[in-house]
């Protein structure tokens, strides 16, 4: 191997073969299994008249621009949160924090199953939103707030960390130069933050794009208005529609893939200051 | 003047950290505060900044009273232990940070960063971040950017604490001489004392949040108000005598009792090139034998052992000991050419008592 360079730490053959092997066993074989099938078993005429029915199309949209918003408003809120967990001492600090990680814990369908019932026509918060005219269920809106609640903690828990180990040095020091608080927090800390802020996006985002059991109790899965792309993908299962549930889902894989590269590439730019 | 503390104190919930300092900085000035840790030096640095408000007392900057004045506002440049560098930003951002916060016009902004950069020689450096930089680089960068809205005061926290030993001569070497080029107010912490005696117009001596002593090199070292400032500027060789028969004594070193009554005990600190030697055992008071030479480069330092076993420890300059031509083990005889009369830690010194009146007061035993 022409790559290989002399370390000295032993295992780097082994290391690398276990990676690839694993990798392959895990992600790049069924993939890859997945692309196949459609290439050989349909044409690429059948594969985009299976794949860009106006439903798929509408479905695409709503998946991934909810996932955007959703992910969106954790960033915004999951960095508030995260920054009063790790910067303020107060009673209950601890128990607020067991909790951000309650969206992990819980089943999705019980998530999907608790919003559904808060937002009905009859529940605690629709009883209210319903006659002000905001429809939250069975609408594109309960979507959002589904893959809001289950990403929430992949922004906080990325943060944390980094929240923790900012030198209080360095914000003296801009103080010191004359910015106030808003102009450090944007000059100074949000630059230090933003690769972290990027990787809870992005994971944030990606869990949005394949979420599917919160968000159908709450959606009404309404073709065409509220459905997303992974209940899609089920019907034509339940259909015996196989290659058009394959056409769809190499359209997400594709569209996932692009977005990671994307986000990626974004993160590798914010961290240029970094070793 | 340019900075003034009157009474100034620093209560930390139940820790006092700071209580009741007074002094004075004068315009252009070169000042250390110095003291072992925990003394409150970087808590009086914090306060002058104002990343610390004082509970007691008042704080004058050029004649302004500063005390509900916003760090923002103070315009003093701070260089702090770990310098504290923005890292997401280049050398020229971190040094134009607060050049835009001050709204200067681009073309004067492009103007200082080059000249600061010249200065501290950095020029091409401008563009690395601060991970790309040396221990000594980016000490620079910290020091061009407290610099650069050119503030009324410079404020360094322990500047040579973080670098090796070779780079902190030359960093002394260059903060001397930047000083003298920009003769900006400076005021320096830290906790080694030969640095302050090495760097600085003024020293100011703390300990236990307390101000010990003020003044110039020189007066602290030769002039100490106290037995702290005397053990901490340079070396003290401290010794406990109990006073019998109007003697203070000491295995057999014996000494004027100097007022101290019977049977109590009489403190008393000399320096250790204080002690003379010679290879003639009869020429001074006392005996001992050489156990040790410690070689320090230009200094070599001897430890001295009495028939009773206690140990004396001088030092003498390299030339000194060629000329005394001895080796360990060798007998010589020595005496303590002056030495002062400690009291309580903390009371004033007494005056220095030269050897001849100590001779003539020994005499008779």
């Amino acid at each position: 191997m022409a790559f290989k360079k002399p370390s000295p730490l032993p295992g780097f053959g082994l290391s690398l073969g276990y990676t690839v092997f694993y990798l392959s066993l895990i992600v790049l074989i069924p993939l890859g299994a997945l692309f196949c099938r459609v290439v050989t078993h349909m044409g690429f005429a059948e594969f985009w008249k299976l794949a860009t029915t106006d439903r798929a199309i509408h479905s695409y949209q709503l998946t991934f621009g909810a996932s955007l918003i959703a992910a969106a408003i954790n960033a915004v809120f999951g960095t508030l949160l995260a920054w009063v967990l790790t910067r303020y001492e107060f009673p209950g600090r601890r128990l607020l924090d067991a909790l951000v990680d309650f969206p992990f814990a819980l089943p999705t369908a019980v998530a999907g199953l608790t919003l559904a019932d808060l937002f009905s026509r009859q529940g605690w918060l629709g009883r209210y939103l319903v006659p002000a005219h905001i429809e939250v269920a069975y609408t594109p809106l309960g979507v959002v707030i589904a893959l809001t609640f289950i990403g929430m903690p992949f922004i906080v828990r990325t943060l944390q960390p980094v929240l923790e180990n900012l030198e209080r040095e360095v914000e003296e020091a801009s103080a010191t130069l004359g910015a106030g608080r808003l102009r450090t927090f944007v000059s100074v800390i949000l630059p230090t933050i933003m690769p972290a802020l990027i990787t809870g996006f992005a994971l944030s985002f990606a869990r949005a794009i394949g979420e599917y059991g919160s968000v159908v109790f709450i959606a009404g899965n309404k073709p065409g208005k509220s459905e997303i792309t992974p209940l899609l993908i089920f019907l034509r299962l339940e259909e015996y529609d196989y290659t058009g549930a394959m056409a769809i889902a190499v359209v997400m894989l594709l569209f996932s893939f692009v977005l990671l590269i994307g986000i990626n590439l974004i993160e590798r730019w914010a961290s240029r200051f970094q070793n | 003047m340019s900075i003034e503390l009157r009474q100034i104190s620093k209560q930390f919930g139940e820790v006092r950290a700071v209580e009741g300092v007074s002094f004075t900085v004068q315009e252009g000035e070169l000042v250390a505060l110095l003291g072992p840790s925990g003394g409150g030096k970087t808590t009086v640095l914090r306060m002058i900044a104002g990343l610390e408000t004082p509970t007691g007392g008042d704080l004058f900057i050029r004649g302004q009273r500063v005390n509900d004045v916003s760090v923002q506002e103070r315009n003093i440049g701070f260089v702090f232990q770990g310098y504290a560098l923005f890292k997401t930003m280049s050398v020229r951002q971190n040094i134009e940070f607060g050049l835009k916060i001050k709204k200067w016009k681009r073309a004067d902004i492009d103007a200082r960063v080059a000249e600061l950069l010249k200065l501290f020689g950095l020029e091409g450096l401008g563009a690395r971040y601060p991970h790309q930089l040396s221990g000594g680089q980016r000490q620079r960068v910290a020091i061009a950017r407290a610099l650069a809205p050119k503030p009324s005061v410079l404020l360094l926290d322990e500047p040579f604490g973080a670098v090796d030993a070779k780079i902190r001569q030359d960093l002394r070497e260059w903060l001397v001489r930047l000083h003298h080029e920009l003769n900006v107010t400076t005021i320096f912490v830290t906790h080694d004392q030969e640095e302050a005696l090495e760097v600085s117009n003024r020293i100011v001596i703390f300990s236990r949040g307390r101000l010990e002593q003020i003044g110039t090199p020189r007066e602290v070292y030769e002039k100490p108000a106290n037995e702290f400032v005397a053990r901490f500027i340079g070396v003290l060789n401290v010794l406990e005598l109990k006073v019998q028969n109007g003697q203070a004594r000491l295995a057999e070193l014996s000494f004027p009792s100097h007022g101290v009554p019977e049977g109590n005990t009489l403190r008393i600190g000399f320096r250790p090139y204080a002690v003379q030697i010679s290879a003639q055992t009869g020429e001074y008071r006392y005996r001992a034998t050489l156990k040790h030479i410690f070689f320090l480069g230009v200094l070599l330092r001897l430890e001295l052992e009495t028939p009773s076993g206690l140990t004396i420890r001088t030092r003498i300059i390299k030339e000194e000991f060629n000329r005394l031509g001895i080796a360990e083990g060798a007998e010589v005889s020595f005496q303590i050419r002056e030495y002062r009369v400690l009291s309580r830690e903390g009371d004033a010194l007494s005056h220095e008592v030269p050897v001849a009146q100590l001779v003539s007061l020994a005499e008779g035993i």
